[in-house]
């Protein structure tokens, strides 16, 4: 088991490594002069102010000395020059075209705000998802589970960003249910956190139940079915204690495996869900980014980090699932 | 429909009388499913009893009804997509129509089951042990150390070896043999008075087989517990059954006392379900018989006998009256032996032409008569008529 995750964590660390290669690549050997936008940003673009600010960049160095200043700037501060000179603490990410601030500080300041979001958003999918889905498998063929069937490929259909912003605009705004969404510390106060959070939590959890929903279903009726489960009657168990105990227990594993990476896609950014309740995450960080002209090392960043989170989340998940299928314990 | 009390015939010979009403008893079982193709008859007016102490070995190839007349005796069938009609008495509960109260209480506690294919009947996800404690503790109040240690002490009784440290195994853990032995020891943790093993041996090799076998009829000596034991392996039915009845097309069609049955059938279904048994101590040249055709169809069950359109002896029985007529489930030549055929010297068709094919070592070359061991074994049996 120790050996196997040392041979994860270091295929993990080579994804990563390759990852940001790639990155580096496409975004300071792209098309467009990385120079360009930030030449862009302060008054008329001359010749020899982007040749200036070119060279200052290391974009004449080769990209192979490039890749490793950055990768250097990861481990030890780093002095970056471009019009003036920024001190960058490491791990350095860059310094942020548009702010002039450290991109590691500015990530780190917005990275609670997406936790918080994916966090509570996930758990209600999940445990809403699952009850729906088990519901409907129990009463398979009713009108209950016709019902929930048609609702969830309904909320399925619409557009994600349409529910965010139908939500926003008649519970928040016509109705003032809740009118505050934003993002305040937990640590701060656990109360405007959670007030705060609970639209969006709400939103994530309802549209992304659907799918759970349906998944879980279909598992739970294909349990339902094993000759465990029929065991565990023929024993004496009750109804509750089967569903639960034996038949869910079952069905949740390929569940969880689904959750994990769906966790870490929310990780990475909920961008419509950020932008609509106006909360200052990282998936609205990274999109602003992307607006001309382009932030390059906040894209850079955000492209890294999602890559560290879905690579972590899939170790996570594989070893989770040791925990929770003991047949493949020992493999 | 003849029924056990009325002939009394079924192994017992006996009136029943309320006292002593046989631990298991079916009467005039039904059981059907409605599916969008029609209704599945699965099994048919199905009668018979089980004392304590005593094992019925239900016979019959697959779709038979067996395992589904079995499985309706812990009311295991979905009511939403089954109908029940009939009546299933255990230990003088009914349990057609009982609610899940009385159903749980009955089951793995008074009726324990063993399933067939033991990878599959355990749960993959819990250790050995704790599903046997599980068991225990659904209908005794005792904690989780007690039921651990009750585990414990079962896994050694069916023969793990180790068993404090197999306890917390996981069922991948074990062999296909132990796992059964799991099953057996998780079935008869609460010491059940009525056992129903579904094909027990079907997923094991034959050595294994014969273990398990022996553990059982240890543990019914031990216990005196009723056994049915569903097979269609008539090898394990002569090791361990004291009666038997063979099931067709989801109807009784041959029962009663083991040595009777296996010795002198009367139903031409059970002397192809003998002829197509390998016999590893006969001649090597000897022919296995196979049953031509296929099981009936239970949407659209053929008229008449069930078994006619692939009876090799429809043509013996006069006009078309295996087509046309449902034979009753009627006394044979022997005490306590039912068949359900219209042959009327069945014993004479099967020492003539059914024997000397299936089993020649059987049968003395030069006189064609049989051998004087199965003369007497035969005499033996028809001997006990009144």
């Amino acid at each position: 088991m120790f050996g196997y995750i040392v041979r994860r964590l270091i295929s993990a660390f080579l994804v990563v490594a390759l990852t940001s290669m790639i990155v580096f690549v496409l975004f300071f050997k792209g098309p467009s002069n990385p120079a360009q936008p930030l030449c862009d940003l302060n008054g008329k673009c001359t010749p020899e102010k982007l040749a200036l600010l070119t060279e200052q960049l290391g974009l004449n160095d080769s990209i192979v000395h490039q890749y490793g200043v950055f990768v250097r700037g990861l481990f030890q501060d780093r002095e970056i020059d471009f019009g003036a000179t920024y001190h960058c603490d490491a791990p350095c990410l860059g310094i942020s075209y548009r702010t002039r601030g450290e991109v590691t500080e500015e990530l780190l300041q917005k990275l609670p705000a997406t936790i918080s979001i994916a966090v509570g958003g996930s758990i209600i999918y999940l445990t809403l998802g699952v009850l729906l889905g088990t519901i409907a498998a129990r009463k398979r063929g009713t009108a209950v589970d016709r019902g929930l069937v048609s609702f969830s490929v309904l909320i399925s259909a619409i557009p994600y960003y349409v529910i965010a912003l139908l939500v926003w605009i008649y519970v928040s705004l016509q109705w003032k249910l809740i009118e505050n969404t934003s993002y305040t510390p937990l640590t701060e106060d656990p109360v405007a956190w959670f007030t705060g959070m609970l639209l969006p939590w709400l939103t994530i959890g309802l549209a992304f139940s659907t799918s759970y929903a349906r998944y879980s279903r279909g598992q739970m009726i294909e349990t339902m079915d094993e000759d465990y489960v029929r065991t565990a009657v023929a024993k004496g168990a009750s109804q509750r204690r089967v569903v639960t105990r034996h038949a869910l227990r079952a069905a949740i594993v390929p569940i969880i495996t689904i959750f994990g990476l769906d966790f870490a896609f929310l990780l990475t950014g909920t961008v419509f869900t950020e932008q609509i309740f106006g909360i200052d995450g990282i998936g609205r960080w990274g999109i602003q980014a992307l607006r001309s002209p382009v932030d390059f090392p906040v894209v850079a960043a955000t492209v890294l980090v999602a890559a560290v989170i879905i690579v972590l989340a899939n170790l996570i998940v594989d070893l989770l699932y040791a925990v929770i299928d003991p047949r493949v314990r020992l493999a | 429909m003849t029924s056990i009390q009325e002939s009394g015939a079924f192994g017992f010979g006996r009136p029943v009388t309320e006292e002593d009403e046989p631990f298991l008893v079916v009467d005039n079982l039904t059981v059907q499913f409605p599916t969008h193709d029609g209704l599945v008859q699965a099994v048919t007016e199905l009668s018979y009893t089980v004392r304590k102490g005593k094992t019925l070995g239900i016979v019959g190839e697959s779709g038979s009804g067996k395992s589904v007349s079995s499985m309706a005796v812990l009311g295991l069938h979905n009511p939403r997509s089954t109908r029940l009609a009939g009546s299933i008495r255990v230990g003088g509960t009914e349990v057609v129509g009982a609610d899940q109260q009385t159903l749980r209480a009955l089951r793995g506690n008074d009726v324990a089951m063993i399933f067939q294919d033991p990878l599959t009947a355990l749960h993959p996800f819990y250790p050995v042990g704790r599903q046997i404690a599980e068991a225990m503790r659904l209908h005794n109040d005792v904690s989780k150390s007690v039921a651990r240690r009750r585990a414990v002490e079962m896994l050694d009784r069916v023969g793990i070896p180790q068993p404090d440290r197999r306890v917390d195994d996981f069922p991948h853990q074990f062999s296909g043999g132990m796992r059964q032995r799991a099953m057996i020891a998780m079935a008869l943790v609460n010491n059940p008075q009525l056992l129903i093993a579904d094909e027990p041996t079907t997923a094991l090799d034959v050595t294994v087989q014969a273990q398990i076998l022996d553990l059982l009829q240890d543990l019914q000596r031990e216990f005196g517990s009723a056994i049915v034991m569903i097979t269609h392996d008539l090898g394990v039915i002569a090791e361990i059954a004291d009666d038997v009845l063979v099931m067709y097309g989801g109807r009784a069609v041959e029962s009663g006392p083991t040595k009777s049955i296996l010795t002198l059938p009367e139903m031409p279904y059970t002397w192809g379900l003998l002829s197509s048994v390998p016999d590893i101590s006969g001649d090597v040249d000897a022919r296995l018989v196979p049953i031509p055709g296929t099981p009936p169809s239970l949407l659209n069950p053929p008229a008449g006998c069930a078994f006619h359109p692939r009876c090799p002896h429809v043509d013996k029985v006069p006009g078309s009256l295996c087509r046309t007529t449902l034979p009753e489930l009627a006394q044979a030549s022997q005490p306590g032996h039912l068949k359900r055929c219209h042959l009327v010297n069945p014993d004479e068709i099967y020492l003539k032409e059914v024997l000397p094919e299936a089993s020649p070592e059987l049968i003395d070359a030069e006189t064609g008569e049989v051998i004087p061991e199965l003369q007497e074994q035969i005499a033996e049996i028809l001997g006990e008529t009144p």
